[in-house]
């Protein structure tokens, strides 16, 4: 059904799947961020009370799911398929919150591009008519991520100032086939791009060349410009990425000034010390979750294009000389009607 | 079929660019000073042990063993990593600076069980620092050994 692609790498969806629900819940940081009203929770410290910071992520995670499930007043057995990623080894953060939920579960890895992807496959499968409900989330932690992909936390180990800061939080998405929310129109699905950056404190830089492959293969595709987008925002690429982003889409000729924005800067206030920005799975989730699709749910915006962005590399890569390859999905949302609201989340919660 | 067509090498020089400037010069101060600071301190305990009538060679190592203390006090209530990001090499030098280093993954570790947690990956930072250090006395002294 070669319709249902537009030009080289947009999927174009034919029911176009409604965003019914949304939930974030985030990290103390990110709590006292300028985005902090918007989550539906802020956790008070790293441990929520557990052991490890893996099982304080996981907790997180699952509780996050039960969230956006009584948001949307459905059991999980109204769920079709549950799609999930975090940066942990081996994704046990989802693995293991998708063993509460008897859903049928695919487990994916996209590092922080991993919420657009988990929609863009939740959007194809319900698409495609193989299911009715799909959830996706994702999630990351601060302690947790350092711990696995570089040193101890307590360790004194001075940052450039182009590192960024993994954000932590889960934020998770409810697609259906019907219902009130925010629509899901078109997908680009990233390709992997390298262009040679090994330092894994620079992810901002490793990934803005795959952000600009996708925007202009997606531009290109749908015979758009960035002006046809209320935004376009990337997941993490920080200050630096950003930069790179609009330079290196100037020179084709795509002028991206007024309407890109990034999760990763928005997430924090610039006294929060995170470095060149946020990133982790958790940034463009949450922020998408909590921030966006309200904006999109009461008509502020009317199109935008979500490009989460992924460094694909593990602690070992970076030891073996290796550069960064990286993936950029996009997906695009839109309110089609103003009075299109989803009843039970408002923008003032 | 549009692409982003740049060399790795255009990209490194665009990407140097972006990044934000860093005084070398600001960080090089800094890190004298914090670096000097702590072993001021060092000097100050050698002196107060000495005045109470020990020997150098004996106030000596009771100075590093406090400074080391006083590496892993700071590093278990969370406080040397935030003071090493303006001192860089200034607090990674010093003795505190290992006490920090053994600390640290000690104290993230502790997660993982006492032993195969712990007790093994304790010496994940400061490893290379043992084992190179042994192999260049070990070196050292062949030398010495042969030559002298």
């Amino acid at each position: 059904m070669m319709n249902k692609v537009v030009g080289n790498q947009t999927i174009k969806f034919e029911r176009k799947p409604k965003i019914i629900s949304s939930a974030a819940i985030v990290g103390p940081k990110e709590g006292e961020g300028p985005l902090g009203e918007y989550f539906d929770k802020a956790l008070q410290d790293s441990y929520y009370q557990e052991q490890t910071w893996e099982k304080a992520e996981r907790k997180m995670t699952q509780e996050n799911i039960d969230l956006l499930l009584q948001k949307a007043n459905l059991s999980p057995d109204k769920i079709d398929y549950l799609i999930g990623g975090d940066l942990l080894n081996q994704t046990v953060t989802s693995n293991f919150a998708a063993r509460k939920f008897a859903v049928p579960y695919f487990g994916i890895y996209g590092a922080c591009s991993t919420m657009v992807e988990g929609m863009i496959l939740g959007a194809i499968l319900i698409d495609g008519g193989y299911g009715y409900r799909t959830i996706n989330f994702t999630s990351s932690h601060y302690q947790g991520a350092e711990r696995q992909y570089r040193t101890p936390n307590e360790y004194g180990d001075k940052y450039p100032s182009y590192k960024q800061w993994t954000a932590t939080g889960t934020g998770a998405t409810l697609l259906a086939k019907d219902g009130q929310g925010p629509v899901v129109t078109e997908a680009t699905v990233g390709k992997v791009i390298d262009l040679g950056v090994k330092d894994p404190k620079d992810m901002g830089s490793a990934m803005a060349p795959a952000a600009a492959d996708t925007i202009l293969q997606h531009l290109n595709d749908t015979g758009r410009t960035p002006q046809d987008y209320d935004l376009i925002v990337t997941g993490d690429l920080g200050e630096v990425g950003s930069k790179l982003l609009k330079e290196l889409l100037a020179e084709k000729n795509i002028n991206l000034q007024d309407c890109h924005d990034d999760c990763g800067k928005i997430l924090y206030n610039s006294d929060q010390d995170v470095g060149a920005g946020g990133s982790g799975c958790a940034c463009a989730a949450v922020v998408t979750a909590a921030y966006l699709l309200p904006y999109l749910n009461n008509g502020e915006f009317k199109r935008i294009f979500v490009v989460a962005t992924g460094a694909l590399l593990s602690p070992l890569t970076s030891l073996q000389g290796e550069s960064i390859p990286s993936i950029a999905h996009g997906i695009v949302i839109e309110n089609e009607s103003p009075n299109n609201a989803i009843g039970n989340f408002s923008y003032e919660e | 079929m549009p692409q982003i067509n740049k060399t790795p090498n255009e990209y490194q020089k665009m990407v140097k660019n972006a990044h934000p400037s860093d005084s070398k010069v600001k960080n090089f101060i800094s890190a004298y000073v914090i670096g000097g600071l702590i072993c001021v301190v060092g000097e100050i305990i050698t002196n107060i042990l000495t005045a109470q009538g020990l020997a150098l060679n004996e106030a000596g190592p009771l100075m590093s063993v406090s400074m080391i203390f006083i590496g892993g006090l700071l590093t278990g209530i969370g406080v040397y990593d935030e003071i090493a990001q303006y001192a860089g090499a200034g607090t990674i030098v010093p003795i505190t600076g290992f006490a920090n280093a053994i600390v640290s993954p000690a104290m993230e570790y502790k997660q993982d069980g006492y032993i195969l947690g712990l007790g093994a990956k304790m010496y994940s930072v400061a490893g290379p620092v043992l084992t190179y250090g042994m192999l260049s006395a070990f070196i050292v002294g062949i030398i010495k050994l042969i030559f002298i």
